[in-house]
């Protein structure tokens, strides 16, 4: 059922499946729908994906596997948690998770932006890259899961630990492990042998802060939290790859 | 380190006909030839010999001879000189033997062990010089039944996506900065010619060759390198590649060195930076995860396209072909024991997988017995050399197959496997500037189209001399083979009867 407004659209998305319900909304793009409200939302994946404009996605509910995979342009708030395979691939755009995220959160994104209140799951921005202007983002409020960042060839990883109570390490083993690009941005605790052996550990400088410091206050914006005392609670590290050339010399022709 | 290796190759110049042009000076980009000028004479390094014979081949007066140095060891069938040799070099080196091309051992190749029938007296042959011969072949998942307006007679059923195939030939995937653009672009210019497709690869799809994209397939690999939504919207069919013959389970490096500005602006990694394609696609852990991404893909690209699923030809290739078809796969690729690759560690390449006939067989057969093989094209490569191993490979059940060492041959590859070094004399596996000069797209499409051609009139001959005069009607008809110099299991994981019998 569909109700419409000038620009605004609302969508029911009960009993909808997920190839019934992405038709929809391309058809409503194609009508110039600059904003879309999903209702009743009950997993429906690949929302996002083929929509190539910047149209305004409200999801009230839980969206399927694959949320915003392949997109350009779009932004999607979600208001819930979202599954696996979030921003795969993802080209442009913005998914703001009013919640936690699955597995996979981001892999091989290569432009966009991702916010996750929360926390994610296993293997979230694995292999993500960039060229020139396009840099993919992913800022996570509490933690992650292993592999974070695994393969990271380009862009930018936030993870803020709000949920590490005082003097708590990460959980994450193999963070950037055969990372060779891009920079981890991480606050709190971690051990040596959680980080990969391709992983370098700085203080960060003033570059590093006039990067982090607009992630921090837009996840501050997305979720009504306080940049400041975010900032406040210290403890931030810059996570690098050693080498642009990890494997090197392993082989011989 | 002193290196115990020998020269593999002995370079003899006839001294009588040598003119001292230098030619093979320039042609060698190994460094073999040098010109001596303090005895004004050409000379070799042998050691750097690796046997392409590009300098025999472009000496004006004939005078190189290029011969494999016996290396006579003691006679010792265990301790033979390659055996030998690796040792050594691994314990000067300490490093993965790394090697191109496919596997070169004595594995059985089965397409040599089928024989072909002809019509005799009981059905007439068909001279395909006079009759119309069919070979176009349809990729796309079919549907399980076709309804028919009883009045009108047009179509009722919906079809999914079809790409047609004037002959069951592709070129199979060969990335933008393993081969040159130049090659990418020949094969381009040829399947266009020619009513095939070619493959990107994983490494982008060039603005350049974006005029061919009518007659192009994408991958989507464990890089994702280039992949956008206009990689996906520009191709006929797009790609996800699990595995590779050549190197079942194995990912791939692209060494920094070979990522210039165009090899990076194609891929969307920053220059010189190495171009890492993990062993596994990390969204990729199960059946279902499969499935996950190949509806995105077909949301990303609104159900317009096959989506294929590639896999190396593993031993349980049967279920896990059954798996793909049911992810959503429209086709599929197997890809064998003898599949190439531009590098790969030398014990996987030799050991890996198992040869492409008996994958082939016992796919086919598995989706039959399940009912689901009209749900998937089935599309085979992996050391398929001639007409006669495409016509074998169809009847065994393929079909299409995909060709690209053929193919690489046809533009001037002596399969001289130095691919990773990124030298290659013949200007194919190599992104240096000067080197991909050597082929010329508008000849190398040339080649390629020929060779089609050629392989086209042999398989309609072929086809007329079983008096059948559509591909479609031997397609997984096996009846028409018959093997020789095979055990019974062989026989009957082939699903072919003993030959007078």
């Amino acid at each position: 059922m569909v109700t419409a407004t000038k620009s605004t659209v609302e969508i029911d998305a009960m009993g909808l499946t997920h190839r019934q319900m992405n038709a929809r909304l391309r058809e409503l793009v194609a009508d110039g729908s600059q904003h879309i409200i999903l209702r009743n939302c009950y997993g429906q994946k690949y929302i996002g994906t083929n929509l190539n404009t910047s149209v305004e996605i409200e999801i009230h509910g839980t969206p399927g596997g694959a949320l915003g995979s392949f997109m350009k342009g779009p932004r999607i708030t979600v208001h819930g948690n979202a599954q696996d395979g979030t921003g795969n691939t993802m080209d442009e755009g913005l998914i703001v998770i009013h919640g936690h995220a699955g597995d996979i959160t981001g892999l091989s994104a290569r432009g966009g932006k991702i916010f996750i209140r929360d926390y994610v799951g296993y293997r979230n921005g694995i292999h993500m890259k960039e060229y020139k202007e396009k840099k993919p983002t992913i800022v996570i409020g509490s933690s992650s899961q292993d592999f974070l960042g695994e393969y990271m060839a380009g862009g930018v990883l936030v993870v803020l630990g709000l949920d590490l109570a005082e003097g708590e390490y990460h959980r994450a083993n193999f963070v950037g492990t055969g990372m060779h690009g891009g920079v981890i941005y991480l606050r709190g605790k971690i051990h040596d042998y959680q980080l990969g052996k391709e992983v370098g550990v700085a203080e960060l400088d003033e570059n590093d802060w006039a990067i982090l410091r607009p992630l921090i206050e837009e996840y501050a914006d997305h979720f009504g939290a306080d940049a400041e005392e975010i900032i406040g609670r210290g403890e931030f590290f810059k996570l690098y790859a050693l080498s642009l050339r990890p494997y090197g010399r392993l082989y011989t022709v | 380190m002193k290196t115990y290796l020998p020269a593999k190759f002995i370079v003899e110049r006839d001294e009588a006909r040598c003119i001292q042009c230098q030619v093979c000076v320039r042609q060698c980009s190994f460094e073999t030839h040098y010109y001596d000028p303090e005895d004004d004479e050409v000379c070799s390094r042998e050691h750097n010999c690796v046997g392409c014979h590009r300098c025999m081949l472009f000496c004006p007066t004939n005078a190189i001879t290029i011969r494999e140095n016996p290396r006579d060891y003691r006679q010792n069938f265990n301790w033979r000189p390659e055996v030998i040799e690796d040792i050594k070099k691994q314990a000067e080196t300490g490093s993965i033997l790394l090697t191109g091309m496919g596997n070169d051992k004595e594995y059985p190749v089965y397409w040599d062990h089928l024989l072909l029938n002809a019509a005799q007296v009981s059905n007439p042959s068909i001279d395909p010089l006079r009759e119309p011969m069919e070979l176009t072949t349809f990729i796309g998942r079919k549907p399980e039944r076709v309804e028919l307006d009883p009045v009108t007679m047009d179509l009722k059923t919906i079809l999914a996506p079809q790409v047609e195939l004037a002959l069951p030939v592709m070129f199979s995937a060969m990335s933008y900065g393993a081969v040159s653009l130049n090659v990418q672009e020949s094969l381009a210019r040829a399947a266009t010619a020619a009513g095939v497709m070619w493959n990107t690869g994983e490494g982008g799809f060039h603005r350049s060759l974006q005029k061919y994209a009518d007659n192009t397939i994408v991958q989507v690999a464990s890089g994702r390198f280039g992949v956008h939504p206009e990689y996906l919207d520009a191709a006929r069919i797009v790609e996800i590649k699990i595995g590779q013959g050549a190197k079942p389970g194995i990912g791939g490096h692209l060494p920094g060195e070979k990522v210039s500005e165009d090899v990076a602006m194609t891929r969307m990694i920053p220059q010189g930076s190495d171009a890492i394609s993990p062993a596994p696609q990390h969204d990729i852990y199960s059946i279902e995860d499969l499935a996950q991404l190949v509806y995105a893909i077909k949301e990303a690209t609104n159900y317009t396209k096959p989506v294929s699923v590639k896999i190396a030809a593993v031993h349980n290739a049967a279920a896990i072909a059954s798996g793909m078809v049911r992810a959503g796969a429209d086709m599929i690729v197997l890809d064998g024991l003898r599949g190439s690759t531009g590098a790969a560690p030398k014990v996987i390449r030799d050991n890996v997988g198992i040869p492409i006939e008996l994958a082939l067989a016992a796919v086919d057969t598995r989706l039959r017995e399940e009912g689901i093989r009209n749900r998937a094209s089935l599309v085979v490569a992996g050391g398929i050399r001639r007409s006669t191993d495409v016509l074998k490979a169809v009847i065994l059940g393929a079909d299409a197959v995909y060709i690209a060492t053929s193919a690489l041959v046809a533009l001037g590859c002596t399969t001289c496997q130095q691919c990773p070094t990124g030298k290659c004399a013949w200007g194919i596996c190599t992104t240096d500037p000067i080197l991909t000069k050597r082929i010329n797209p508008e000849i190398g499409a040339e080649r390629l189209t020929n060779l089609l051609r050629g392989w086209s009139l042999e398989i309609k001959d072929m086809l007329g001399g079983m008096g059948i005069n559509a591909l479609e009607s031997v397609r997984g008809n096996r009846l028409h083979l018959r093997g020789v110099h095979l055990t019974d299991t062989e026989l009957e994981v082939l699903g072919v009867r003993q030959a007078g019998n």
